[in-house]
């Protein structure tokens, strides 16, 4: 529960006049930043000023345009590489550790595909959790038929916990790679990576990191979380959609064998083969959206501009709010820990007897728009065994406040009433 | 943008929630003449449509069992109580008018009230991603008359080749 202070500071949100699309629709309470996030000014303006100012082709020109355009890119990259913590012992920023791709789907394809097929063979093991997006399932599924290694998950206590002997059994000798997402998309738990990570480089394993729903709401930093990769997408933390990041250790993604092939990502070409170009440029093909990094640029300075402590701090308590609202309703079933202050955003929550998307549906005719279905978690729900493998889901951004909330958690009364009168 | 919320708030008023809580036509049927499964995996819609053909070669008893969202129980509880008394093709010919309701391509009034009170699910075409749940009842049916019933009737509409 929330002490009255808590309560006070997130009674109205001092930020939403930051973003377009909240200001010019106050009829709006959105409630699904888990899936995309609202887009502040800042990033929008950034993307009209790159093709205002600096729009060429980057990497290839030799005028000052493509210049900047090239600039845009590289200095996103360091951005980027400072706001995870991904920097030497001097503190610099290691922007060649960053990949761009197209979002965190495409991230962990890349490292399924390279990692993955350079290193694993049959009878290896790569160990991924219950509580995955099927964007760090699909891929390993792929990969393991192909190469024929074994998945492995790893499951949950009835707390929604990845216990220490749970890790310590699944994650054995065999381990060649382990992926787990460090927030889950449905239950909004964080799990352990460093303990994770602990035993995955004791067994000699890689560790990648799904980060797509931790990076938004916690100050993550990869070299406490002591992973060897890491995947998350821009357009869940304000910045555009069609930007993805893969970071990884200079050491491993030397390694890798290039995914996509093409332009801008060689060294020299002949008639028989080709030399890559160094990393990061070795998986960029082709070109890059570069208006799209420039604005992720933008978007990393104006979250640090509000402080990523004090973002994670409100979200806390409007995730905490959430949860005990809705637990508050004896017709509605968290799924998850009933303690708010275990959740990172995200709630998931059925109402008895009656469909997420009739729940989803009819809050949208008051303009609350949360997520209803199986997330892209299809595992995770059929293991938990959930009515009809669906539920209901609700995130909270900075952005949101308390009167958000207490406008979805009438609509649920709305929607209870129109089914049982 | 308010149309499209007065449409979905319209949607679910009493009438449409009568189906569903009430519905006349959910229930086991004794002596089927076809039965006939169908799914929305993405949705968790899961529904058994039967259907007892007359001697005459019309439908004379229809009924479901299933669980799923609202929509789908409830559209396929109205499209039971339209489909009595129909042969399979105008029955198939109902599926099809529904189907282009509920994804907006008909909007004369005068076709959509033949559909009685499957009419009411019009503004499904506000909503697309429920067209599925509205559909499957429909898609069931047709797909069960297509593939048992169609033939014997087929000898007397034969001139509609494509």
């Amino acid at each position: 529960m929330l002490s009255e202070s808590q309560l006070k500071d997130i009674e109205q949100s001092p930020y939403k006049k930051d973003f377009p699309l909240l200001a010019k629709n106050p009829g709006i309470t959105f409630l699904d930043s888990a899936a995309t996030s609202q887009r502040p000014e800042a990033v929008l303006a950034a993307e009209r000023d790159f093709y205002e100012t600096m729009n060429a082709n980057p990497l290839r020109g030799l005028y000052r345009l493509s210049v900047a355009a090239t600039a845009a890119i590289e200095d996103a990259r360091n951005h980027i590489a400072s706001f995870i913590g991904a920097t030497d012992e001097a503190g610099k920023p290691q922007g060649s550790q960053v990949v761009f791709t197209r979002n965190a789907s495409e991230s962990l394809n890349l490292v399924a595909n390279s990692l993955g097929r350079s290193v694993l063979r049959p009878g290896d093991e790569v160990v991924i959790s219950i509580m995955e997006h099927h964007s760090n399932i699909i891929p390993w599924q792929q990969v393991c038929a192909a190469t024929g290694a074994k998945l492995v998950y790893l499951r949950l206590d009835d707390d929604y916990a990845i216990t220490q002997q749970e890790i310590e059994e699944k994650i054995g000798p065999r381990a060649k790679i382990v992926s787990v997402t460090h927030v889950s998309n449905v239950l909004g738990v964080e799990n352990d990576i460093p303990a994770i990570a602990a035993r995955a480089h004791e067994m000699g394993a890689y560790m990648v990191v799904d980060g797509a729903q931790s990076v938004p709401h916690l100050k993550v930093n990869v070299r406490e979380l002591n992973c060897d990769l890491m995947a998350f997408s821009a357009h869940k933390l304000g910045g555009p959609m069609g930007i993805g990041v893969l970071w990884g250790k200079s050491e491993i993604l030397d390694q890798m064998p290039p995914f996509l092939t093409g332009g801008e990502m060689i060294d020299s070409v002949t008639e028989t083969g080709a030399v890559w170009a160094p990393v990061p440029q070795k998986f960029e093909a082709g070109t890059q959206d570069a208006a799209g990094s420039y604005a992720f640029d933008a978007d990393l300075t104006y979250l640090e501009g509000l402080g990523m402590e004090r973002i994670e701090q409100r979200e806390r308590e409007l995730a905490c709010y959430l949860c005990d609202s809705l637990a508050a309703l004896d017709y509605v079933d968290v799924i998850g820990p009933r303690d708010g202050s275990r959740h990172v955003g995200a709630v998931a929550f059925n109402v008895h007897g009656i469909h997420p998307h009739d729940v989803s549906s009819i809050l949208d005719g008051s303009g609350i728009c949360i997520r209803a279905g199986h997330h892209c978690a299809q595992p995770l729900l059929s293991y938990l065994d959930v009515q009809m493998g669906s539920t209901c889901r609700a995130s909270v951004a900075f952005y949101n406040d308390k009167a958000d909330i207490d406008r979805f958690i009438n609509g649920l009364d709305t929607v209870w009433t129109i089914f049982n009168g | 943008m308010a149309n499209m919320a007065a449409g979905v708030t319209g949607l679910y008023n009493a009438e449409f929630m009568d189906h569903v809580n009430h519905p006349d036509y959910k229930y086991q049927m004794d002596g089927a003449t076809f039965t006939h499964e169908g799914v929305n995996p993405s949705c968790g819609d899961e529904l058994t449509f039967s259907v007892r053909m007359a001697d005459d070669g019309t439908i004379d008893e229809a009924a479901y069992q299933g669980h799923g969202c609202a929509i789908s129980q409830a559209s396929a509880d109205m499209m039971s109580d339209l489909m009595v008394g129909k042969t399979p093709a105008e029955a198939i010919e109902l599926c099809r008018l529904f189907m282009a309701m509920v994804r907006g391509e008909e909007t004369n009034d005068e076709r959509i009230e033949e559909l009685e009170d499957a009419a009411m699910l019009r503004d499904i075409s506000h909503m697309p991603a429920r067209v599925k749940c509205a559909e499957l009842a429909w898609r069931t049916l047709s797909e069960m008359l297509e593939a048992n019933a169609l033939p014997t009737v087929a000898a007397s509409t034969d001139s509609d080749s494509e």
